[in-house]
């Protein structure tokens, strides 16, 4: 790729709020007080700093995929034998996991994604809006508890909230990150 | 590649289903959509045999997940050829976890059983052996021979590393035994079996 890309900072984690704890280490520390095991992800840039804190944990198993249905597959094996999971995807890939959320349909199997947001808010890149505008009818078809973050304050009430509701309620969850509180990926030549 | 066989000649699913599973104890097993479902439900059906009865493609990676959750019991995937080249890639996702309780056992008929014969890609030159040896399992062979499938049985269950084996097999229909097929009951007396009280807190 010829040109260099940057990312924007969202708000808070530039000028006077330095200290507050980033989006991604609120979420990290819900997850680990649900008892979150196994996290699936693909790579991504605004998931990248909360993927890498539990790849880096003991006590979690994070498996890295090659596609995003397989994560869903490895939910539902995950809960099979005990364990609780997250998945940790960009919205680009929702729609490849659309086939497999009959299993946990079917099978009544709880669920937490946590997806960030790309082609909704001031996006440069045309490819990335389609499956963006799509993203939350995937998870209205399948009948997912949908929830919004898009304010950095309401981090750990929406993910415990969405933990709540998948490991108390047994409920498949989704928290889509707004691209708007992530800030849009600045493209530069 | 192995030599090409008459259908004859080509191992039986249900003797080869039969003797993997023979002393398979408590380990966990899943069964791939399609034939699969049909031969471990026909060998014995067990609250640790979870059957897939469709999401074509998932068993590998359910396996996976449930080989990570519970890494002190075997793990064995039982599934066909047109199943598993549906997520192929999910090899290369398993093996580098590369869990050592999971075995994966394709039984290969190179086709659609299920919908009517139609040819699949491991007969058309797909050595699935050779794409989980690239991938990184630590195991990988093809097995055509009742010896190869008697020393198969012996390690599927083992924990001795990743392993794959590509079971080839004749085409001929077996008698089709169906286990249950509600998901939610399939799930609630598999995570009974395994996790006892726990699974319903």
């Amino acid at each position: 790729m010829s040109s260099a890309i940057a990312q924007t900072r969202s708000p808070s984690e530039e000028g006077t709020q330095v200290d507050r704890p980033s989006w991604s280490d609120e979420t990290f520390e819900v997850l680990k007080e649900f008892n979150i095991r196994q996290v699936a992800y693909l790579p991504d840039g605004a998931l990248a700093p909360l993927i890498a804190k539990c790849s880096q944990n003991p006590d979690m198993v994070a498996t890295a995929l090659t596609t995003e249905e397989e994560g869903v597959m490895l939910v539902a094996g995950a809960w099979l034998g005990g364990d609780r999971s997250a998945m940790l995807i960009q919205c680009g890939g929702v729609g490849n996991c659309v086939n497999m959320f009959s299993l946990l349909s079917v099978c009544t199997i709880p669920c937490v994604m946590v997806v960030t947001m790309r082609g909704v808010w001031g996006e440069f890149n045309p490819w990335q809006v389609p499956m963006g505008k799509a993203t939350r009818g995937c998870f209205e078809l399948f009948d997912f508890s949908i929830l919004d973050l898009t304010d950095q304050d309401s981090t750990a009430e929406t993910m415990r909230a969405a933990c709540q509701l998948a490991y108390g309620a047994g409920r498949k969850v989704v928290v889509l990150v707004s691209q708007r509180m992530l800030g849009a990926k600045v493209f530069k030549e | 590649m192995v030599a090409q066989k008459d259908n004859e000649q080509r191992l039986d699913r249900r003797w080869v289903v039969g003797k993997l599973l023979e002393n398979r104890g408590d380990a966990l097993v899943i069964a791939g959509v399609g034939s699969t479902v049909w031969d471990t439900a026909a060998v014995g059906d067990s609250p640790l045999t979870f059957p897939l009865w469709n999401a074509m493609g998932a068993a590998a990676m359910v396996g996976l997940g449930l080989a990570l959750a519970q890494p002190k019991r075997p793990v064995l995937v039982v599934t066909g050829d047109g199943e598993i080249i549906m997520q192929m890639s999910a090899l290369s996702t398993i093996a580098a976890k590369r869990p050592d309780n999971l075995s994966i056992v394709v039984m290969d008929n190179e086709v659609y059983q299920e919908t009517g014969g139609q040819p699949t890609h491991t007969g058309m030159g797909t050595n699935l052996a050779a794409v989980a040896k690239g991938c990184g399992f630590e195991s990988a062979s093809i097995v055509s021979t009742e010896d190869e499938v008697e020393k198969l049985a012996g390690a599927v269950f083992a924990r001795r590393g990743l392993l794959l084996a590509q079971v080839k097999i004749g085409r001929q229909k077996a008698p089709r035994v169906m286990p249950p097929r509600d998901g939610s009951y399939l799930k609630d007396r598999f995570r009974g079996a395994v996790l006892g009280e726990r699974a319903f807190k």
